[in-house]
C-alpha cells in the first residue's frame, strides 16, 4: 500500500512549497525530492542540487583611513545532471520551484534528455534524514555574532597605526579583512540531503617601503574558519613586527644570482610548493585530463622516502577545514604519500565515476556558478626527525626561502614559484637577504629531492584557483631541505 | 517594461521608502553556455543565467556605502539599499566619490547584437571535431587536455538618482585548444591557441587548430639554453602581458594611493624608448567586446598612455580626475572605493626606427611566445619580475624550443631598452601589439 499518492507531472503547476531562499532547512526536502525525481524520470543517472546563500563583507584601511567597506549578498543554485560519464551543470539566481525546474530542464536538454510528458509518474527521491551541520555544530549564531562594521574599522585602524610605528621608509600601509559567511544545502538523487554553514575570515597587511630606488613590498595574512570574534583577537602587533622586519631586510637586498642551489624552505606557507607542484597532480581532475605523471603510480614510490603527506578537512580552524564537502560528503583525512609511496588520490563524485578512485570528501567549489571538482583542503607534508639546524648545517652554499609568493603548475607538470623573502646560506648559516628568486622545476624531479624534514610542522591560509573556482585551503610543511633546484634570478 | 526599467523603478521606490535621496546602480546579466570534450566525448557542459547589481548610497552627511547583490527583485534591492546605507556610516570621510560629470553625456548607441543560442550538440560537435583534427595533425600530439567552446550574451547597465541611464548588450563566442604532446624519452610539451568572435559560426576554428598544432610541433625539438644576457623578442601576447602587469604606472588611483611606479609629477617624463607608443583604446576596431561606458556611466574613449616614449596620460575614474584636475577617462569600476583599470591596450611603433631587425636574419635571439605565472612572478610595486616563459632560441629563422627557462628584469629598464617595435600588430584577446625587441635581458636556463 502506498504511503502517499503517486505524483504525476501535470500536477506540478498546482504544487505549493513552503521553502524559501531566505533559509535552507528541512522544508526544502519536498520540492527537491520532487525535482530530483523529475530528473531521474527523464533518464538522468544522477541529479544533484546545490543551494547557496552568501553574506560577504570586506573592509580595508589605507594608512589612517577606512577606504572601503563593501558587503555582498548572493543567493543561487546549481543543478548537475549525469548521464553515463557525461555531466552538465546549470546555475541560476532563481530559487523558486519554477526557477529550479527550468534550470533542471535546461540541464536535461543539454545532455540530450527532456522532462517527462504530462501524464508521467514522478518517482520522488526519498532523501536521507536531514544532516544539518549548521545546527549540530552550533553554527546558527555565527553570522549574528560576527564582527560589526564599526568593530572592523576600529581594529584595522589600530592595526595600521601599530604598523606605522614599527616600519620604516613606509610608502603605503594597508590592513584588509574579509568575512565570508556561506550557507549551503546539497540534495542528490542518491538520497543525499545535507546543510552546512561556513564562516571564513582572513586579515592581514600589505606594506610597501621605498628608499630612493630601493623598494620592498610584503604581504602577510592569517585565516580562520570557526571563530566569529577572530578579528578582535588578531595579534596585529606580532604581525606588524614580522612584516616590518621582512620589508626592512628586503628593501636593500641584492638580486639573487640565477643557478642551481640546494634549498631550505621555511615551514607553513612554504608548503605552497607541494600544493602546486604535487597536490594538484593528485586530484582526479588531472587523471581525467591525463595531465598527471602519477596516474598509474598508486602503490609506487614517487617521492624521497623522507616524505609523507596528507590532505584533510578536519584540523580545527584551519583555512581548508569543512564539515562536509560541496557534494554533501563528510570531510575525510586522506593519506596522499607515505614514506615516498603514493597511497591515494583526492576525488570528488565525478572524478570517482570517471577514474575509479574513491571519493574523499574533496568535492569543492567557489560557489553556485561552479560544478564541484576534486580540490585540496588542508594539505601538508608531515614532520620529520631532523632539526632546523641539521638542515642548514648540511648546506655550504644555498638559498633559504623564508617567505614564498605565489606559483603555478603548467599542463606538462612544470612549476614555478616566486620567493618573496630569501637569504643566502653560507657554510651552514643564514647570510645576506636576496630578492627576485623564482624556483623552477617539475614535480616528478622535486619530489625525489626533498631529503630532510624538520619537526616544526606549520600551517598557513591560502587561496587556490582551479577548475571549480577559488577555494580556501591550507598549505603546510615543516622546514625542508631540497637537495637541488633551479633558481631564476638576474 | 524591460528588466532594467523594472530594476530602476524598483530601486527608486525602495530608495524613497528608505528615505535615500542619492544612489546609483551598476548591474549586469549574463547568459552563458560552455562545453569541454575529452577524446570526442562530452567532458563537461555548463550553462549559467545570472544577474547582479552593485548599489551605492550616499548618506546625508556625505559618505557613501556600497552593497552588491544577486537578488534583483524588489525585496533584494531594498535589502541592498538598506545595507549600503548602513555601510555608508563607515564610508571614507575624505575624497568621497560622486556621480561622474559625464554620466549623462550622450554616447553613440550601438545596436545590440542579435544573439541566438547555439544548440549544445552543435557546440559539442564543433569542439570534438577540432580536438580530433588537432590530435590527428601530428603523431606526437597525444591529447588536448585543455579545451573549451563558449558563447555568452550579456547586458550591463548604469542608472543613478539624477536620471542617468546607460544600457548595452554584448554577445561573444570563444574557443581555446591546448595540447599535450609526448615523444619517447622526451619531456611532455604543449602548445595552444584561442579565437574569439561575435558568433560561434564566425569563430576561426581551423585557424585555432593550425596555430595550436604549429606551436606544439615547434616545441617538440627542445634544448636547454645557457644562462646569460640575450636580445629578446616579446610576442604581442608576451609584451601585452608584461605591460599589463605593471599598469599601475598609468593608473591614477594607484598613484594617489602611493601604489604605483609613477607619481602625479611623472606626466611628460620619458619612461620608454621613443620607438614605443601605447594607447588604452576600448574602441579599437579589434576589440569585439568594447563597452560604451564604465562602472560610473562615463563614456569610454581612447587614452594615449605613452607617446613616443613619453608618459602622456593616466587612466581615471570620476574621483581621481577631480582630484588631479582633469577629465575622467571611462576606466572606473564601481566599488566602495572606485577602482580604475585599463580597458584594451594598443601597443604600436612610435618614432621611426633607425635600425630594423628580422627573425629571419637575427642570431641567437630569444623569441618569447608567452609569459607564465604573471600573478606570482611580478612584483608590480617594485617594478621587477622573474617569469617562466614558452619560447624559442632563434638563429637566422631556425627556431629551437627552449626547454625550461625564466626571464627576469625591471619593467622600467625593459621599456627603455627597446630597440625595435615591429610594424605589424596582432590581436591577442587583451589588446593589440606587434613583436617588440629588447636588448640585454637576463635569462636563466633550466
Amino acid at each position: 500500500m502506498l504511503a502517499t499518492p503517486l505524483l504525476i507531472t501535470q500536477e506540478l503547476s498546482n504544487l505549493t512549497y513552503s521553502a524559501t531562499p531566505r533559509c535552507f532547512d528541512e522544508s526544502w526536502a519536498a520540492p527537491l525530492s520532487t525535482l530530483l525525481g523529475l530528473g531521474r524520470a527523464a533518464g538522468a543517472d544522477f541529479v544533484e542540487f546545490f543551494l547557496e546563500r552568501v553574506n560577504f563583507i570586506n573592509c580595508m584601511a589605507e594608512d589612517d583611513a577606512i577606504t572601503s567597506i563593501a558587503p555582498r549578498l548572493s543567493t543561487g543554485a546549481g543543478v548537475r545532471v549525469f548521464r553515463g560519464k557525461a555531466d552538465c551543470y546549470v546555475s541560476t539566481n532563481d530559487l523558486s520551484f519554477n526557477g529550479l525546474r527550468l534550470a533542471l530542464e535546461k540541464a536535461l536538454g543539454i545532455i540530450g534528455l527532456s522532462l517527462p510528458g504530462a501524464s508521467a509518474f514522478i518517482p520522488e527521491i526519498n532523501l536521507e534524514m536531514f544532516r544539518d551541520y549548521g545546527k549540530a555544530r552550533g553554527k546558527e549564531g555565527w553570522l549574528a555574532a560576527s564582527t560589526s562594521m564599526e568593530q572592523m574599522g576600529e581594529v584595522l585602524l589600530a592595526a595600521n597605526s601599530a604598523l606605522a610605528k614599527k616600519a620604516s621608509h613606509v610608502q603605503s600601509r594597508k590592513a584588509a579583512y574579509f568575512r565570508d559567511w556561506q550557507e549551503v544545502l546539497v540534495a542528490g538523487s542518491d538520497g543525499t540531503f545535507a546543510r552546512d554553514i561556513r564562516l571564513t575570515q582572513s586579515v592581514g597587511y600589505n606594506l610597501l617601503c621605498v628608499d630612493g630606488d630601493h623598494r620592498s613590498s610584503i604581504n602577510q595574512r592569517i585565516g580562520n574558519t570557526s571563530d566569529p570574534s577572530f578579528l578582535q583577537s588578531w595579534d596585529y602587533d606580532q604581525t606588524a613586527d614580522d612584516v616590518s622586519e621582512s620589508a626592512g631586510k628586503m628593501l636593500y637586498a641584492d638580486f639573487v644570482e640565477s643557478g642551481t642551489y640546494p634549498l631550505v624552505m621555511a615551514n607553513a606557507f612554504g608548503g605552497v610548493i607541494f600544493h602546486e607542484a604535487c597536490g594538484h597532480l593528485l586530484e582526479t581532475t588531472q587523471i581525467q585530463r591525463k595531465t598527471t605523471p602519477f596516474e598509474h603510480k598508486k602503490g609506487q614510490k614517487i617521492a624521497h622516502e623522507n616524505l609523507t603527506a596528507w590532505d584533510e578537512g578536519l584540523t580545527k580552524d584551519a583555512f581548508g577545514t569543512i564539515d562536509m564537502d560541496d557534494e554533501g560528503m563528510p570531510a575525510q583525512r586522506t593519506l596522499l604519500i607515505e614514506n615516498g609511496i603514493l597511497k591515494n588520490f583526492i576525488s570528488d563524485r565525478a572524478g570517482s565515476m570517471k577514474t575509479g578512485h574513491p571519493r574523499t570528501g574533496s568535492g569543492r567549489r567557489q560557489g553556485y556558478t561552479h560544478a564541484a571538482a576534486s580540490r585540496m583542503r588542508n594539505t601538508y607534508i608531515a614532520p620529520g626527525k631532523f632539526s632546523n639546524d641539521d638542515l642548514f648545517a648540511s648546506i655550504d652554499n644555498g638559498l633559504y626561502c623564508k617567505k614564498m609568493g605565489g606559483g603555478s603548475v603548467g599542463p606538462t607538470g612544470d612549476f614555478n614559484f616566486a620567493v618573496d623573502e630569501a637569504y643566502l646560506i653560507k657554510n651552514g648559516k643564514i647570510d645576506k637577504p636576496l630578492k627576485g628568486a623564482t624556483l623552477i622545476g617539475t614535480a616528478v624531479d622535486m619530489m625525489q629531492e626533498i631529503s630532510m624534514s624538520s619537526q616544526d610542522l606549520g600551517l598557513a591560509a591560502g587561496f587556490c584557483g582551479s577548475v571549480s573556482g577559488s577555494v580556501y585551503v591550507t598549505v603546510g610543511q615543516p622546514h625542508l631541505k631540497v637537495n637541488s633546484m633551479t633558481v631564476g634570478g638576474r | 517594461m524591460s528588466k532594467i526599467q523594472t530594476i530602476a523603478q524598483d530601486a527608486k521606490e525602495a530608495a524613497a521608502k528608505l528615505g535615500i535621496a542619492k544612489f546609483d546602480i551598476f548591474g549586469s546579466t549574463v547568459d552563458e553556455t560552455s562545453v569541454q570534450v575529452n577524446e570526442g566525448e562530452p567532458e563537461q557542459m555548463k550553462a549559467s543565467q545570472r544577474s547582479g547589481v552593485t548599489v551605492r548610497v550616499w548618506n546625508p552627511a556625505g559618505p557613501v556605502g556600497i552593497t552588491s547583490t544577486t537578488d534583483v527583485d524588489r525585496a533584494g534591492l531594498e535589502l541592498a539599499l538598506k545595507t549600503a546605507y548602513e555601510a555608508s556610516a563607515f564610508g571614507a570621510k575624505e575624497n568621497i566619490p560622486d556621480f561622474s560629470p559625464e554620466a549623462t553625456t550622450p554616447i553613440a548607441s550601438h545596436p545590440a547584437p542579435t544573439f541566438e543560442p547555439s544548440p549544445v550538440s552543435k557546440l559539442l560537435g564543433t569542439l570534438a571535431r577540432a580536438e580530433k583534427e588537432l590530435v590527428d595533425s601530428h603523431e606526437a600530439i597525444a591529447a588536448v587536455p585543455y579545451n573549451g567552446l563558449a558563447e555568452k550574451a550579456s547586458e550591463r547597465f548604469y542608472i543613478n538618482s539624477n536620471g542617468a541611464t546607460r544600457h548595452e548588450a554584448h554577445a561573444i563566442s570563444s574557443v581555446y585548444l591546448y595540447t599535450k604532446a609526448e615523444e619517447p624519452d622526451k619531456k611532455p610539451r604543449s602548445g595552444g591557441a584561442f579565437r574569439i568572435a561575435y558568433k560561434v559560426d564566425d569563430l576561426d576554428i581551423d585557424g585555432c587548430i593550425k596555430e595550436a598544432a604549429e606551436k606544439t610541433i615547434s616545441h617538440l625539438n627542445y634544448a636547454k639554453i645557457e644562462t646569460g644576457k640575450y636580445r629578446v623578442v616579446f610576442s604581442p601576447e608576451a609584451i601585452l602581458g608584461l605591460v599589463g602587469a605593471f599598469s599601475n604606472m598609468f593608473n591614477a588611483q594607484s598613484i594617489l594611493d602611493n601604489q604605483s611606479l609613477s607619481t602625479a609629477e611623472s606626466l611628460g617624463e620619458t619612461i620608454a624608448s621613443p620607438l614605443l607608443s601605447i594607447n588604452d583604446d576600448e574602441h579599437h576596431p579589434e576589440n569585439l567586446g568594447a563597452s560604451g561606458f564604465d562602472g560610473e556611466g562615463t563614456p569610454t574613449r581612447k587614452v594615449p598612455l605613452i607617446t613616443n616614449g613619453v608618459l602622456t596620460s593616466f587612466i581615471h575614474s570620476a574621483g581621481t580626475a577631480k582630484r588631479m584636475n582633469t577629465q575622467p577617462t571611462g576606466n572606473a569600476s564601481m566599488g566602495a572605493k572606485v577602482g580604475v583599470s585599463r580597458n584594451f591596450l594598443h601597443l604600436f611603433a612610435g618614432e621611426p626606427a633607425t635600425e630594423t631587425y628580422s627573425l629571419d636574419t637575427a642570431e641567437n635571439v630569444i623569441l618569447i611566445d608567452d609569459l607564465e605565472a604573471l600573478h606570482a612572478g611580478v612584483q608590480s610595486l617594485q617594478g621587477s619580475f622573474s617569469l617562466p616563459f614558452n619560447g624559442w632560441l632563434v638563429n637566422k629563422g631556425v627556431k629551437t624550443s627552449v626547454e625550461s627557462a625564466t626571464i627576469a628584469g625591471d619593467i622600467r629598464t625593459v621599456l627603455k631598452s627597446i630597440i625595435y617595435v615591429e610594424p605589424k600588430t596582432e590581436f591577442t584577446g587583451s589588446g593589440v601589439a606587434p613583436n617588440v625587441w629588447v636588448e640585454g635581458m637576463s635569462i636563466t636556463g633550466g
